[in-house]
Protein backbone atom coordinates (compact mmCIF):
# COMPACT_ATOMS: atom_id res chain seq x y z
CA UNK A 1 0.00 0.00 0.00
CA UNK A 2 2.85 2.27 1.34
CA UNK A 3 4.51 1.79 -2.59
CA UNK A 4 1.55 2.25 -4.68
CA UNK A 5 0.38 5.87 -2.06
CA UNK A 6 4.30 6.91 -3.32
CA UNK A 7 3.48 5.40 -6.54
CA UNK A 8 0.84 7.78 -7.31
CA UNK A 9 3.53 10.85 -6.46
CA UNK A 10 1.90 11.09 -2.79
CA UNK A 11 5.28 11.71 -0.33
CA UNK A 12 4.16 8.67 3.18
CA UNK A 13 5.96 8.23 6.17
CA UNK A 14 5.40 4.09 6.86
CA UNK A 15 5.50 3.70 10.63
CA UNK A 16 5.94 0.23 11.31
CA UNK A 17 7.56 -2.37 14.42
CA UNK A 18 9.06 -4.56 11.62
CA UNK A 19 11.50 -3.00 9.67
CA UNK A 20 12.82 -5.49 7.84
CA UNK A 21 9.35 -6.43 6.19
CA UNK A 22 9.35 -2.67 5.35
CA UNK A 23 12.50 -2.69 3.93
CA UNK A 24 11.58 -5.72 1.48
CA UNK A 25 8.67 -4.63 0.13
CA UNK A 26 10.17 -0.97 -0.32
CA UNK A 27 9.02 1.44 1.67
CA UNK A 28 10.90 4.66 1.42
CA UNK A 29 10.74 6.31 4.80
CA UNK A 30 10.24 4.41 7.75
CA UNK A 31 9.73 5.39 10.77
CA UNK A 32 10.74 2.30 13.35
CA UNK A 33 7.98 1.83 15.78
CA UNK A 34 8.05 0.50 19.77
CA UNK A 35 5.48 -2.62 19.35
CA UNK A 36 3.54 -5.21 17.08
CA UNK A 37 0.45 -4.77 19.17
CA UNK A 38 0.92 -1.03 19.88
CA UNK A 39 3.15 0.56 17.88
CA UNK A 40 2.23 3.94 18.84
CA UNK A 41 2.80 3.49 22.45
CA UNK A 42 3.46 1.35 25.27
CA UNK A 43 1.33 0.09 28.14
CA UNK A 44 3.94 -0.55 30.88
CA UNK A 45 4.20 3.42 30.70
CA UNK A 46 2.07 5.94 33.17
CA UNK A 47 -0.49 7.28 31.17
CA UNK A 48 1.26 11.27 30.53
CA UNK A 49 4.41 8.94 29.58
CA UNK A 50 2.80 6.82 27.21
CA UNK A 51 1.15 10.05 25.20
CA UNK A 52 4.62 11.51 25.20
CA UNK A 53 6.17 8.58 24.33
CA UNK A 54 3.40 8.79 21.13
CA UNK A 55 3.78 12.72 20.54
CA UNK A 56 7.75 11.91 19.95
CA UNK A 57 6.75 9.54 17.62
CA UNK A 58 4.51 10.98 15.19
CA UNK A 59 7.00 14.57 15.41
CA UNK A 60 9.78 11.72 13.96
CA UNK A 61 7.11 10.67 11.57
CA UNK A 62 6.58 14.42 10.32
CA UNK A 63 9.84 15.18 10.05
CA UNK A 64 10.83 12.22 7.98
CA UNK A 65 8.36 13.46 5.38
CA UNK A 66 10.39 17.01 5.83
CA UNK A 67 13.53 14.90 5.37
CA UNK A 68 15.08 14.75 1.33
CA UNK A 69 16.03 11.27 0.86
CA UNK A 70 17.60 9.34 -2.30
CA UNK A 71 16.83 5.99 -1.11
CA UNK A 72 15.32 3.95 1.47
CA UNK A 73 15.71 5.62 4.72
CA UNK A 74 14.97 4.29 8.51
CA UNK A 75 14.66 7.47 10.93
CA UNK B 1 3.21 -35.54 -35.96
CA UNK B 2 2.65 -32.31 -36.85
CA UNK B 3 1.96 -29.94 -33.82
CA UNK B 4 -0.51 -27.19 -34.92
CA UNK B 5 -0.30 -24.06 -33.19
CA UNK B 6 -2.33 -20.58 -32.94
CA UNK B 7 0.58 -17.24 -32.67
CA UNK B 8 -0.66 -14.23 -31.04
CA UNK B 9 1.71 -11.32 -31.88
CA UNK B 10 1.55 -7.64 -31.94
CA UNK B 11 1.06 -4.92 -34.97
CA UNK B 12 5.30 -4.91 -34.73
CA UNK B 13 5.72 -8.87 -35.11
CA UNK B 14 2.79 -9.53 -36.99
CA UNK B 15 4.59 -7.48 -39.53
CA UNK B 16 1.77 -4.81 -40.10
CA UNK B 17 3.61 -1.68 -39.51
CA UNK B 18 5.02 -0.05 -35.94
CA UNK B 19 3.82 2.52 -33.39
CA UNK B 20 1.70 4.16 -35.60
CA UNK B 21 -0.03 1.10 -35.93
CA UNK B 22 -0.79 0.23 -32.41
CA UNK B 23 -4.32 1.11 -32.38
CA UNK B 24 -4.92 -2.16 -34.53
CA UNK B 25 -7.90 -3.96 -33.83
CA UNK B 26 -7.36 -8.06 -33.69
CA UNK B 27 -7.12 -9.57 -36.86
CA UNK B 28 -6.45 -12.88 -38.02
CA UNK B 29 -4.14 -13.78 -40.61
CA UNK B 30 -4.16 -17.40 -42.15
CA UNK B 31 -0.16 -19.29 -41.61
CA UNK B 32 2.43 -18.01 -39.69
CA UNK B 33 3.77 -14.21 -39.04
CA UNK B 34 7.66 -13.15 -38.14
CA UNK B 35 8.81 -15.14 -35.24
CA UNK B 36 6.18 -17.56 -36.53
CA UNK B 37 8.20 -18.31 -39.38
CA UNK B 38 11.44 -18.61 -37.39
CA UNK B 39 9.39 -21.27 -35.27
CA UNK B 40 8.35 -23.68 -38.11
CA UNK B 41 12.17 -22.97 -39.81
CA UNK B 42 13.34 -23.90 -36.81
CA UNK B 43 10.60 -27.19 -35.80
CA UNK B 44 9.82 -28.56 -38.69
CA UNK B 45 7.14 -30.24 -36.24
CA UNK B 46 5.44 -27.08 -35.61
CA UNK B 47 2.37 -25.53 -38.05
CA UNK B 48 1.13 -22.42 -36.99
CA UNK B 49 -2.15 -22.55 -38.97
CA UNK B 50 -3.62 -19.04 -37.86
CA UNK B 51 -1.75 -15.90 -36.59
CA UNK B 52 -3.84 -13.52 -34.71
CA UNK B 53 -2.38 -9.94 -34.58
CA UNK B 54 -3.76 -6.67 -32.83
CA UNK B 55 -1.96 -3.36 -31.22
CA UNK B 56 -0.70 -2.83 -28.72
CA UNK B 57 -2.35 0.42 -27.43
CA UNK B 58 -5.94 -1.09 -28.67
CA UNK B 59 -4.93 -4.05 -26.20
CA UNK B 60 -3.85 -2.11 -23.79
CA UNK B 61 -6.60 0.62 -24.02
CA UNK B 62 -9.44 -1.81 -24.39
CA UNK B 63 -7.85 -5.00 -22.46
CA UNK B 64 -11.45 -6.32 -21.87
CA UNK B 65 -13.05 -5.78 -24.96
CA UNK B 66 -10.19 -6.71 -27.20
CA UNK B 67 -9.44 -10.12 -25.21
CA UNK B 68 -13.77 -10.79 -26.14
CA UNK B 69 -12.79 -9.96 -29.69
CA UNK B 70 -10.07 -12.32 -29.93
CA UNK B 71 -11.47 -14.87 -27.83
CA UNK B 72 -14.82 -14.64 -30.75
CA UNK B 73 -12.43 -15.03 -33.59
CA UNK B 74 -10.92 -17.38 -32.29
CA UNK B 75 -13.69 -19.77 -31.44
CA UNK B 76 -14.50 -20.90 -35.38
CA UNK B 77 -10.60 -22.63 -35.12
CA UNK B 78 -11.70 -24.31 -32.20
CA UNK B 79 -14.78 -26.13 -33.81
CA UNK B 80 -13.37 -27.79 -36.18
CA UNK B 81 -12.42 -31.75 -36.31
CA UNK B 82 -9.96 -33.93 -33.67
CA UNK B 83 -7.22 -33.77 -36.70
CA UNK B 84 -7.50 -30.14 -37.57
CA UNK B 85 -7.39 -29.06 -34.31
CA UNK B 86 -5.12 -26.47 -32.32
CA UNK B 87 -3.43 -27.80 -29.59
CA UNK B 88 -0.82 -24.92 -28.50
CA UNK B 89 -1.11 -21.31 -28.73
CA UNK B 90 1.48 -19.55 -28.38
CA UNK B 91 2.10 -15.42 -27.51
CA UNK B 92 5.14 -13.38 -28.24
CA UNK B 93 8.07 -13.40 -27.21
CA UNK B 94 6.84 -10.60 -25.49
CA UNK B 95 10.43 -9.56 -24.39
CA UNK B 96 10.61 -6.85 -21.51
CA UNK B 97 8.22 -4.98 -23.76
CA UNK B 98 5.35 -3.63 -21.46
CA UNK B 99 2.46 -3.36 -23.02
CA UNK B 100 2.92 -6.33 -25.41
CA UNK B 101 3.79 -8.62 -22.48
CA UNK B 102 0.48 -7.24 -20.72
CA UNK B 103 -1.02 -7.81 -24.07
CA UNK B 104 0.52 -11.49 -24.27
CA UNK B 105 -0.50 -12.29 -20.51
CA UNK B 106 -4.29 -11.51 -21.03
CA UNK B 107 -4.74 -12.91 -24.24
CA UNK B 108 -2.96 -16.48 -23.13
CA UNK B 109 -4.80 -16.44 -19.75
CA UNK B 110 -8.16 -16.16 -21.27
CA UNK B 111 -7.87 -18.51 -24.23
CA UNK B 112 -6.71 -20.90 -21.51
CA UNK B 113 -10.19 -20.68 -19.65
CA UNK B 114 -11.85 -21.03 -22.61
CA UNK B 115 -10.42 -23.66 -24.54
CA UNK B 116 -8.99 -26.53 -24.63
CA UNK B 117 -5.28 -26.20 -25.42
CA UNK B 118 -2.10 -25.65 -24.33
CA UNK B 119 -1.14 -22.01 -23.47
CA UNK B 120 1.93 -20.50 -23.59
CA UNK B 121 4.00 -17.20 -23.94
CA UNK B 122 7.18 -15.83 -23.34
CA UNK B 123 8.64 -13.14 -21.32
CA UNK B 124 11.97 -11.64 -19.78
CA UNK B 125 11.33 -11.84 -15.89
CA UNK B 126 11.26 -7.84 -15.26
CA UNK B 127 8.35 -7.57 -17.79
CA UNK B 128 5.34 -6.08 -15.56
CA UNK B 129 3.21 -8.69 -16.82
CA UNK B 130 5.27 -11.53 -15.47
CA UNK B 131 3.94 -10.02 -11.49
CA UNK B 132 0.57 -9.98 -13.07
CA UNK B 133 0.17 -13.53 -15.00
CA UNK B 134 2.71 -15.95 -14.12
CA UNK B 135 0.31 -17.59 -11.34
CA UNK B 136 -1.76 -18.06 -14.01
CA UNK B 137 -0.55 -18.66 -17.11
CA UNK B 138 3.28 -20.81 -18.04
CA UNK B 139 5.94 -18.03 -19.08
CA UNK B 140 8.80 -19.10 -20.48
CA UNK B 141 12.03 -17.06 -20.26
CA UNK B 142 12.79 -14.46 -23.00
CA UNK B 143 15.96 -12.01 -23.35
CA UNK B 144 15.22 -8.63 -22.70
CA UNK B 145 14.98 -7.74 -26.28
CA UNK B 146 14.60 -9.15 -29.83
CA UNK B 147 18.57 -10.29 -30.20
CA UNK B 148 17.95 -12.71 -28.12
CA UNK B 149 14.80 -14.44 -30.30
CA UNK B 150 15.94 -17.54 -31.54
CA UNK B 151 17.15 -18.72 -28.33
CA UNK B 152 13.69 -17.50 -26.34
CA UNK B 153 12.10 -19.47 -29.51
CA UNK B 154 14.15 -22.48 -28.70
CA UNK B 155 13.07 -22.35 -25.20
CA UNK B 156 9.50 -22.01 -25.72
CA UNK B 157 9.18 -25.11 -28.30
CA UNK B 158 11.42 -27.18 -25.82
CA UNK B 159 8.63 -26.48 -23.14
CA UNK B 160 5.59 -27.05 -25.40
CA UNK B 161 6.92 -30.14 -26.45
CA UNK B 162 7.66 -31.71 -22.84
CA UNK B 163 3.99 -30.51 -21.90
CA UNK B 164 2.48 -31.84 -25.04
CA UNK B 165 4.33 -35.04 -24.10
CA UNK B 166 2.63 -35.20 -20.71
CA UNK B 167 6.13 -34.43 -19.03
CA UNK B 168 6.94 -32.89 -15.86
CA UNK B 169 8.75 -29.48 -15.91
CA UNK B 170 10.72 -27.45 -13.66
CA UNK B 171 11.48 -23.94 -13.64
CA UNK B 172 15.36 -24.31 -13.40
CA UNK B 173 15.47 -27.09 -16.22
CA UNK B 174 12.91 -26.11 -18.49
CA UNK B 175 13.75 -22.38 -18.70
CA UNK B 176 10.34 -21.10 -17.52
CA UNK B 177 9.16 -18.13 -14.80
CA UNK B 178 8.43 -20.15 -11.45
CA UNK B 179 4.11 -20.20 -10.94
CA UNK B 180 4.34 -20.25 -7.23
CA UNK B 181 3.27 -23.66 -7.08
CA UNK B 182 4.83 -26.65 -4.74
CA UNK B 183 5.88 -30.13 -5.71
CA UNK B 184 6.26 -32.58 -2.91
CA UNK B 185 9.00 -34.88 -3.22
CA UNK B 186 11.41 -37.24 -0.95
CA UNK B 187 14.94 -35.77 -0.45
CA UNK B 188 18.35 -38.21 1.21
CA UNK B 189 18.38 -35.45 3.67
CA UNK B 190 16.51 -33.84 6.05
CA UNK B 191 15.82 -30.42 6.31
CA UNK B 192 18.15 -29.62 8.95
CA UNK B 193 20.71 -31.55 7.42
CA UNK B 194 20.39 -29.51 4.41
CA UNK B 195 19.88 -26.12 6.56
CA UNK B 196 23.45 -26.72 8.53
CA UNK B 197 25.10 -27.50 5.08
CA UNK B 198 23.56 -23.89 3.91
CA UNK B 199 24.74 -22.33 6.85
CA UNK B 200 28.22 -23.94 7.09
CA UNK B 201 28.51 -22.56 3.55
CA UNK B 202 27.75 -18.99 3.56
CA UNK B 203 30.04 -18.67 6.66
CA UNK B 204 32.94 -19.90 4.43
CA UNK B 205 32.03 -17.67 1.76
CA UNK B 206 30.82 -20.23 -0.51
CA UNK B 207 28.16 -20.29 -3.26
CA UNK B 208 24.74 -21.71 -1.86
CA UNK B 209 21.27 -22.08 -3.16
CA UNK B 210 18.32 -21.21 -1.14
CA UNK B 211 15.70 -23.65 -1.20
CA UNK B 212 13.17 -20.77 -0.36
CA UNK B 213 13.57 -17.71 -2.77
CA UNK B 214 12.74 -14.50 -1.13
CA UNK B 215 9.77 -12.91 -3.34
CA UNK B 216 11.21 -9.34 -5.45
CA UNK B 217 9.50 -6.48 -4.43
CA UNK B 218 9.73 -3.94 -7.20
CA UNK B 219 10.76 -0.37 -6.06
CA UNK B 220 8.90 2.97 -6.33
CA UNK B 221 11.42 6.34 -6.14
CA UNK B 222 11.05 8.23 -3.33
CA UNK B 223 8.61 11.14 -3.45
CA UNK B 224 10.31 14.59 -2.43
CA UNK B 225 10.28 15.88 1.06
CA UNK B 226 7.56 17.91 1.96
CA UNK B 227 8.88 21.54 2.52
CA UNK B 228 6.88 22.45 5.83
CA UNK B 229 4.48 20.26 7.31
CA UNK B 230 2.79 23.03 8.69
CA UNK B 231 1.32 23.68 5.17
CA UNK B 232 -0.14 20.52 3.73
CA UNK B 233 -2.93 18.42 4.32
CA UNK B 234 -1.76 14.88 5.95
CA UNK B 235 -4.12 11.72 5.79
CA UNK B 236 -3.70 8.56 8.02
CA UNK B 237 -3.85 5.27 6.78
CA UNK B 238 -3.33 1.77 8.53
CA UNK B 239 -3.26 -1.35 8.04
CA UNK B 240 -3.35 -2.28 11.80
CA UNK B 241 -6.87 -2.87 11.50
CA UNK B 242 -8.39 0.30 13.38
CA UNK B 243 -11.86 0.77 12.34
CA UNK B 244 -15.04 2.22 14.10
CA UNK B 245 -16.34 0.03 16.66
CA UNK B 246 -18.69 -2.71 15.41
CA UNK B 247 -16.38 -3.20 12.33
CA UNK B 248 -19.15 -2.20 9.89
CA UNK B 249 -17.68 -2.36 6.64
CA UNK B 250 -16.76 -6.39 7.76
CA UNK B 251 -13.15 -6.08 7.03
CA UNK B 252 -11.71 -9.56 7.92
CA UNK B 253 -9.43 -10.54 10.52
CA UNK B 254 -7.18 -11.80 8.36
CA UNK B 255 -6.87 -12.10 4.55
CA UNK B 256 -8.33 -8.87 3.79
CA UNK B 257 -10.83 -8.54 0.34
CA UNK B 258 -11.21 -4.63 1.35
CA UNK B 259 -10.30 -1.54 2.89
CA UNK B 260 -12.65 0.70 5.10
CA UNK B 261 -13.02 4.61 4.49
CA UNK B 262 -14.20 6.53 7.89
CA UNK B 263 -14.59 9.49 8.88
CA UNK B 264 -12.61 11.61 11.33
CA UNK B 265 -14.68 14.76 11.27
CA UNK B 266 -14.92 16.43 15.07
CA UNK B 267 -13.04 13.70 16.55
CA UNK B 268 -10.27 14.59 18.76
CA UNK B 269 -8.76 11.06 19.79
CA UNK B 270 -9.75 7.24 18.99
CA UNK B 271 -11.11 5.60 22.54
CA UNK B 272 -12.66 2.10 22.96
CA UNK B 273 -16.27 3.25 22.65
CA UNK B 274 -15.83 4.96 19.41
CA UNK B 275 -12.91 2.15 17.80
CA UNK B 276 -11.31 -1.02 17.80
CA UNK B 277 -9.13 -3.31 15.63
CA UNK B 278 -10.16 -5.73 13.61
CA UNK B 279 -6.59 -7.40 12.78
CA UNK B 280 -6.51 -10.94 13.71
CA UNK B 281 -2.47 -10.89 13.63
CA UNK B 282 -1.42 -9.65 17.38
CA UNK B 283 -2.86 -9.74 20.87
CA UNK B 284 -5.51 -6.94 20.37
CA UNK B 285 -5.59 -6.11 23.89
CA UNK B 286 -3.71 -2.93 24.16
CA UNK B 287 -5.04 -1.67 20.61
CA UNK B 288 -8.54 -2.32 22.15
CA UNK B 289 -8.02 -0.33 25.19
CA UNK B 290 -6.31 2.60 23.01
CA UNK B 291 -6.71 2.85 19.59
CA UNK B 292 -4.29 5.78 19.09
CA UNK B 293 -1.45 3.27 19.93
CA UNK B 294 -2.05 1.70 16.70
CA UNK B 295 -3.57 4.78 14.53
CA UNK B 296 -2.07 7.88 16.58
CA UNK B 297 -5.17 10.47 16.03
CA UNK B 298 -4.86 11.80 19.76
CA UNK B 299 -0.91 13.34 18.83
CA UNK B 300 -1.75 14.14 15.61
CA UNK B 301 -4.40 16.05 16.76
CA UNK B 302 -2.56 17.82 19.24
CA UNK B 303 0.30 18.51 17.01
CA UNK B 304 -2.47 19.97 14.18
CA UNK B 305 -3.67 22.05 16.93
CA UNK B 306 0.05 23.36 17.51
CA UNK B 307 0.49 24.03 13.96
CA UNK B 308 2.94 21.49 13.16
CA UNK B 309 0.74 20.00 10.75
CA UNK B 310 -1.39 21.91 8.09
CA UNK B 311 -4.66 20.09 8.31
CA UNK B 312 -5.37 16.65 8.75
CA UNK B 313 -7.80 15.03 5.68
CA UNK B 314 -11.47 14.35 7.44
CA UNK B 315 -11.33 10.67 6.63
CA UNK B 316 -9.00 8.04 6.95
CA UNK B 317 -8.36 4.62 5.34
CA UNK B 318 -8.38 1.43 7.01
CA UNK B 319 -7.72 -2.41 6.43
CA UNK B 320 -6.07 -5.48 8.11
CA UNK B 321 -2.20 -6.74 6.87
CA UNK B 322 -2.71 -9.96 7.83
CA UNK B 323 -1.81 -12.72 5.77
CA UNK B 324 -2.97 -9.83 2.94
CA UNK B 325 -1.92 -10.85 -0.59
CA UNK B 326 0.63 -8.66 -2.16
CA UNK B 327 -2.30 -8.57 -5.27
CA UNK B 328 -4.64 -7.18 -2.66
CA UNK B 329 -2.64 -4.59 -1.26
CA UNK B 330 -1.33 -3.45 -4.07
CA UNK B 331 -5.33 -2.83 -5.40
CA UNK B 332 -5.95 -0.84 -2.15
CA UNK B 333 -3.11 1.26 -2.47
CA UNK B 334 -3.81 2.08 -5.71
CA UNK B 335 -7.64 2.64 -5.23
CA UNK B 336 -6.56 4.98 -1.97
CA UNK B 337 -3.81 6.77 -3.69
CA UNK B 338 -6.57 8.00 -5.94
CA UNK B 339 -8.65 9.14 -3.37
CA UNK B 340 -6.06 11.12 -1.78
CA UNK B 341 -5.08 12.63 -4.43
CA UNK B 342 -8.71 13.59 -5.42
CA UNK B 343 -9.16 15.42 -1.83
CA UNK B 344 -5.90 17.30 -2.07
CA UNK B 345 -4.21 15.19 0.51
CA UNK B 346 -0.37 16.28 -0.09
CA UNK B 347 1.16 13.85 2.52
CA UNK B 348 0.70 10.09 4.48
CA UNK B 349 1.43 9.07 7.50
CA UNK B 350 0.67 5.08 7.02
CA UNK B 351 0.28 2.87 10.29
CA UNK B 352 1.24 -1.01 10.33
CA UNK B 353 1.33 -3.41 13.25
Amino acid sequence: MVKEIERAGLPVVHACSIVTISKTVGANRIVPTIAIPHPFGDPDLEKQKEIQLRKELVKKALRALMSPIEEQTVF
Amino acid sequence: MTVKAIHYLNQFFGGIGGEEKSGLKPALLQGSRGPGKLLERLFPDLEIVTTIVAGDNYLAQNTETAVKEILSVLTPCFEKEAAEMPQLFLAGPGFNAGRYGLACGAVCKAVQEHFDCLVLTSMFPDNPAVQEYRRDILIGLAGEDVTSMEESLRRMWGLATKLLQGKAILPDEDHYIPQGRRQNFFHSRTGAQRAVSMLLKKIAGEPYKTEYEMPVFDRVAPAPAIPDMSRVKLALVTSGGIVPRGNPDRIAAANAQKFGIYSLKGLLTLTPETHQTAHGGYDPTFAMEDPNRVLPLDMIRELEAEGDIGCLHELYYATVGNATSVANARNFGKAIAQELLAAGVQAVLLTST
